[in-house]
């Protein structure tokens, strides 16, 4: 901690020593709008505070060497707009001039936390020659928020540090000018350190485990133990370390791959290795031609066209984003990209995706639980850091999706996924011994320290303090060169192998590449952010933006030259060998030297219970629909349902020019598009689909139903614009609770089972994925699991763009159709959400018919006999005929009585027609001559004319008795569907 | 140096954080001129490549992050490490375009003001957005009558655009009179038939609607949108509801302001 009179958060009333450096003060002058203190004073005001003002200034401390000619001269030259900002220039120790505001608050990255604003402008010095004197010329970067308004002061510091600051990464310090200046460095030990494990018992293994953070359970402490017994000698704590951050949930998956006893409805049976047995058997038994790369590297690849590939891979980060969001979900986008990066021989990103959970909007703050941020900071950080770090890195984010329930409150769950293109033939990558071990980027310093092993344990009211060192900071602009830099060596054919330096840092990424042959690498090479780092720490920081790539010696040369031509950092750290070793020298001392055996096969696998039986629910039916337009509205104001504008107008869905099919569609692009598509060769008419589906409601009641109707919803979304079903590929992201619990693994092991049974039905395989366990969060003595959460990501192709349909309704006159079965399946839907009713029957698409029906809507779209298309799925046929109507501004006539459903006890007539959320069904536009046609090319697929589309701006629903139930605006609906929370 | 009749030659420079570098070389392309992508360290060390060229594109992007203000660092490296060969290009007539980011650089450069000019007295800048937010939505483009005779005046087109920092102001309304009177004023925002009315036309709050402006000459451009981003007809977001199109409307832009470099050669 910088201050040791700085409180346990970081947060400070006392008065500190002016710091002993330049500081330059930059703000907006006073006739000049400040967007940015307006912002912070509404969320002052949000926080309770009666801000009637907030003017936001920029400061930077400069070393004290400079004089005070130089620091006005950079000032001026640099720092300052002539137009828009004034500036104060105050020497070293000296205090700055009255603040324009009531209060002060001045809010600085902690010493040590990765600040890539001062390290761009020390660069910027230094190339101008301002040279450092008497060692680095430090640079650091602050902000004071001045506030007009009289408050406590200890009221303004606490809602500050809600509101306008991250105490984990953050000093928050009000009317206290004090900051601190100069990096206290730490003293980390360098060279071996050993450490005794031979003679220890099981209470010793124990706290070894914990003290050292090394999240390994007693039955891998055991194996350990008796690995360096039969050595005949003590670990080093490298040692210790490398096999902690490699056998790691997080890295290795044991649950997954483990063995587990299923106790289920249908009797028991030994699953050896679940994701084996189940989600990968069937990609291999589909065998598709066109999957070039499935599970064996950091992503995914299919082939595309013209003899490109598309690679795709998704992530989870949720820990992080719990405690850092803005940080946590933009080192989460940093970190799939670099997966991309590193896929086959490197793919240059196309798109980004993000799936966000969360808790409600809404929630009082009386309910929100202690050490956990209000679900709006939590929401607007990590949109903010998705926004930040995809759009300086020049990807378009175009798919994504936000689901809100007061089950993840306290643990979010953020998913973040690239797509890249990448020639077919650089699928594969190979690591021979004599290849130089090189490092490409970012240099090491502390951030992230533990991140593999710390994802893997739970939540708890103090993770916020105890973990601030697991936060990872990222600099996008270092990834975008390493980007630039990486792809032209990829085709000058630099390297022979490259992978990204993510959880566990150097020691997973060397550990992973060298696996078959060997690796040699000596830490004394590595370079650094700053002194102070123990060899244990270089070895495993999770510092950002870094990749390790394996390169011929011949090349070496060539590659460094490049790099320097891009700014780019490349060194050289070792070699590949064949010895089977992990050998980690730091100097001429040995770190480490591990068999790659017992690195990688040495896990013991244990053995786990799951159990499931279906919870005794009463099924509440459907009762009836009552006065339709409120509940209409009430379901489109529902933030799962409402409009996602806000956060989607934020990202850059338009750079590098191929989106074509954009998240937003319709007469004023406000529509919420099912699926999304991009065409990334210009000279090429296909297009590259993303479809998402994810219902965490339906796993409490039935997770092999959820993850049926998942799958189904990612792949309709992708064939109601486009794609051919016989060309989509998926991914799964699993968050689960603690699966230590029979129950949790229970519903894992049902919903991994029907991945297998529906990735065989559609003939869909799976090609990548990643899960995240023991998503549990601790209060008081309770243990809370998140609600069972299974994210599908669906890739597909479009065979031509031009053929692309979207949601919003076109054309007076058109006939609506409605295609599929509509059944009494209401369970977790949100009509019954919205009555706080649970229970029921949850949807589940028919594995046989389902795959037909998606063959003849792509018949029916690829033909060109559909003018829009909808899928349905949460708020079922009622709300996604609102949706089109209001997309398209043309209101409709909407009769229920030919939609064909079996009729149930307890089941309103119209409520179920209306409200059910039945899977593998379409709402569709089609013109009247072509009806027909649109009628043949469905072929025996069940449909239904509906409705009309009408040329005013009325939307009128007709009960299945005859009556009308409903004669609504659209504008009303469209006002409803933006009225949520928007950020 | 090429001759009246051979093909344009378009020279697009990128350095750390530029990341529309993509989209401008296929513009470009597709309005018949040749292209060369070049990092800013490759075009130090061999400047002749600029004197080679007929237009300078600077892409748009976060270049070097953005992260002290929006396109300063680019500027004055290209300040300090190109001046000369820049000045050079210029003076000779050669055709500048920074587009977004790009427009921002050349705001730092002061290559908008004319020669000589003072970055230390510059009149005008782009500022956060009246949002306050990164917006990313489409626009409407009126082309102004200005100093770029290239463009026909009193034209429109739809483009996207895509950035937290492109509200234009200027010192005091002196600055307006005399961009107007020195005509350049080049592109505005305007009023798109049937738009939503809750976004409004000037997505960013720009003084007098200004996307764009030019320098007295006409010879160099800067412009927020991203006219390289409708080259196609399906880049626009409601082309299911539009009539068949041949080409996005963002492509006469280019295939006029390659006209123009090719005819005032």
């Amino acid at each position: 901690m910088a201050d040791p009179r700085t409180a346990s958060q970081g947060s400070t009333l006392t008065s500190s020593p002016l710091p002993s450096a330049w500081r330059i003060e930059v703000s907006r002058r006073p006739e000049r709008d400040d967007p940015q203190g307006n912002e912070a004073r509404e969320a002052l005001v949000e926080a309770g505070l009666q801000a009637t003002g907030v003017r936001l200034v920029r400061g930077l401390l400069l070393s004290p060497h400079l004089d005070r000619d130089e620091v006005e001269a950079l000032a001026a030259r640099f720092l300052v707009d002539p137009v828009l900002d004034s500036v104060e220039v105050i020497g070293p120790g000296e205090a700055p001039r009255e603040r324009a505001g009531d209060h002060a608050v001045l809010v600085a990255p902690k010493p040590g936390v990765m600040d890539p604003v001062a390290r761009t402008i020390q660069a910027l010095f230094e190339r101008n020659g301002v040279a450092p004197r008497q060692g680095a010329l430090d640079v650091a970067t602050f902000r004071v928020f001045e506030v007009q308004g009289s408050f406590e002061a200890d009221r303004l510091l606490e809602a500050a540090s809600r509101t306008l600051a991250n105490p984990t990464i953050e000093d928050v310090r009000v009317d206290d000018e004090g900051l601190a200046f100069g990096l206290r460095l730490g003293r980390g030990v360098r060279g071996r350190v050993e450490t005794s494990i031979r003679s220890l018992d099981d209470e010793g293994l124990m706290k070894l485990s914990t003290d050292g953070q090394l999240s390994l359970n007693l039955v891998e402490m055991r194996e350990v133990r008796a690995h360096f017994a039969a050595l005949g000698r003590e670990p080093s704590s490298c040692e210790l370390e490398t096999i902690a951050q490699t056998w790691s949930e997080h890295c290795k998956h044991k649950t997954l791959c483990g063995v587990i006893e299923f106790d289920g409805e249908d009797g028991t049976e030994r699953i050896d290795n679940l994701l084996k047995s189940t989600i990968a058997k069937a990609t291999h038994e589909l065998d598709k031609p066109w999957c070039l790369s499935v599970f064996v590297d950091n992503a995914g690849i299919v082939e595309f066209d013209q003899g490109q590939a598309l690679a795709i891979k998704v992530e989870t980060h949720n820990h992080p984003s719990a405690i850092d969001p803005y940080g946590g979900a933009g080192t989460g986008i940093g970190g799939v990209v670099r997966d991309i990066l590193g896929a086959g021989l490197g793919a240059k990103p196309i798109a980004n995706t993000d799936a966000f959970f969360v808790g409600p909007p809404d929630l009082p703050a009386a309910d929100l639980p202690k050490g956990s941020m209000h679900p709006k900071r939590i929401l607007r950080g990590v949109v903010a850091g998705v926004r930040d770090y995809g759009n300086r890195m020049g990807i378009p984010t175009i798919a994504g999706g936000v689901w809100f329930d007061e089950g993840y409150v306290a643990n979010p769950l953020v998913y973040a996924g690239t797509v890249g293109l990448i020639p077919g033939s650089m699928a594969q990558k190979e690591v021979r011994p004599g290849d130089v071990i090189v490092s490409l980027g970012g240099r090491t310093g502390k951030d992230g320290i533990h991140g593999a092993t710390f994802s893997s344990i739970e939540l708890s009211e103090d993770s916020e303090t105890s973990a601030a060192s697991a936060v990872q900071i990222g600099d996008p602009i270092t990834e975008k060169r390493v980007l630039d830099a990486l792809l032209q060596a990829r085709d000058l054919g630099l390297y022979r192998a490259v992978t990204d330096c993510g959880a566990g840092g150097y020691s997973s990424a060397v550990g992973e590449m060298g696996e078959e042959t060997g690796a040699e690498l000596d830490l004394s090479l590595v370079p650094l952010k700053y002194e102070g780092l123990s060899s244990d720490e270089i070895w495993i920081s999770e510092a950002q933006e870094r990749m390790v790539l394996a390169v011929p010696p011949d090349k070496v040369d060539a590659l460094v030259l490049l790099c320097d031509g891009e700014d780019v950092e490349a060194t050289i750290l070792g070699h590949f060998t064949d010895t089977k070793r992990l050998v980690v020298k730091d100097g001429d001392e040995v770190c480490c030297d591990l068999a790659m055996s017992f690195l990688h096969d040495g896990t013991p696998r244990p053995v786990r219970q799951a159990r499931w039986r279906t919870p005794p629910l009463e099924d509440p039916g459907a009762p009836a629909v009552g006065e339709l337009g409120e509940t209409l509205a009430r379901l489109l104001r529902d933030p799962n349902t409402a409009s996602k504008e806000w956060i989607i107008r934020q990202y850059d869905h338009e750079v590098q020019g191929a989106s074509v099919v954009k998240p937003l569609v319709g007469e004023h692009s406000d529509g919420p598009q099912d699926g999304t598509v991009l065409r990334p060769l210009p000279d090429s008419p296909k297009g590259a689909v993303l479809g998402i589906g994810a219902n965490p409601w339906q796993g409490a009641l039935d997770p092999y139903a959820m993850a049926l109707s998942s799958i189904d919803e990612a792949l309709r979304n992708a064939v109601a614009v486009g794609a051919d079903p016989e060309r989509i590929s998926i991914l799964d992201n699993f968050s689960w609770g603690n699966c230590e619990l029979p129950e949790e693994l229970g519903a894992l092991v049902l919903a991994a089972k029907a991945c297998e049974d529906a990735a065989l039905a559609f003939g869909t395989p799976f090609i990548s994925g990643k899960d995240s366990l023991n998503n549990t969060y601790r209060v008081g003595d309770r243990s809370i699991n998140i609600p069972r959460t299974l994210l599908i990501t669906a890739l597909g192709i479009v065979p031509d763009v031009a053929r692309c349909v979207t949601m919003d309704l076109k054309s007076a006159g058109n006939a609506l159709f409605l295609v599929g079965d509509t059944k009494p399946e209401l369970g977790a839907s949100r009509y019954l959400a919205a009555r706080g009713l649970v229970g029921g029957t949850v949807p589940r698409p028919d594995l046989e018919s389902a795959p037909k029906r998606l063959a003849s809507m792509h018949n029916a779209i690829a033909q060109g006999t559909v003018r829009s298309v909808h899928d349905l799925s949460e708020g079922g046929l009622a709300v996604a005929a609102a949706e089109m109507a209001f997309a398209g501004a043309h209101g409709l006539d909407l009769d229920l009585a030919p939609i064909p459903c079996e009729a149930a006890d307890g089941y309103d007539a119209d409520a179920t027609r209306l409200f059910s959320e039945s899977t593998t069904r379409f709402l569709v536009e089609v013109e009247p001559n072509r009806i027909a046609e649109f009628e043949r090319a469905l072929g025996d697929a069940p449909r239904v004319r509906v409705g009309t589309v009408r040329g005013d701006q009325r939307f009128t629903v007709r009960s299945t008795a005859g009556h009308e139930l409903a004669d609504l605006s659209i504008a009303d609906l469209k006002a409803s569907f933006q009225g949520a929370f928007q950020g | 140096m090429s001759t009246a009749t051979a093909q344009v030659r378009t020279l697009v420079v990128r350095t750390a954080g530029i990341n529309c570098d993509a989209e401008a070389c296929e513009a470009f392309k597709r309005a018949e001129s040749s292209v060369d992508l070049v990092h800013l360290n490759a075009l130090v060390a061999d400047p002749a490549q600029l004197d080679a060229s007929d237009i300078l594109v600077i892409p748009g992007g976060f270049s070097y992050g953005d992260y002290v203000a929006a396109g300063r660092i680019f500027g004055r490296e290209l300040t300090a490490r190109l001046g000369d060969p820049l000045a050079r290009f210029v003076a000779r007539g050669g055709l500048v375009f920074g587009v977004c980011n790009g427009f921002q650089v050349l705001v730092e450069l002061g290559l908008l003001e004319g020669p000589d000019a003072d970055p230390t007295t510059r009149p005008f800048a782009l500022t956060d957005n009246a949002s306050a937010r990164f917006e990313c939505r489409w626009v409407t483009l009126e082309v102004a009558d200005s100093a770029c005779t290239w463009l026909e005046a009193g034209t429109s087109f739809p483009v996207p655009i895509a950035h937290a920092e492109g509200r234009f102001v200027v010192r005091d309304d002196a600055v307006l009179d005399e961009l107007r009177a020195k005509r350049q004023i080049v592109l505005t925002y305007c009023p798109t038939p049937g738009a939503d009315p809750r976004a409004p036309y000037n997505p960013n709050g720009s003084v007098a609607d200004i996307a764009g402006i030019c320098d007295p000459t006409g010879r160099v451009l800067g412009l927020m949108p991203h006219p390289e981003r409708n080259l196609f007809p399906h880049q626009h977001p409601r082309w299911t509801r539009l009539g068949d199109r041949e080409e996005g409307e963002g492509l006469a832009f280019f295939r006029s302001m390659v006209r123009a470099a090719r005819d005032t050669r």
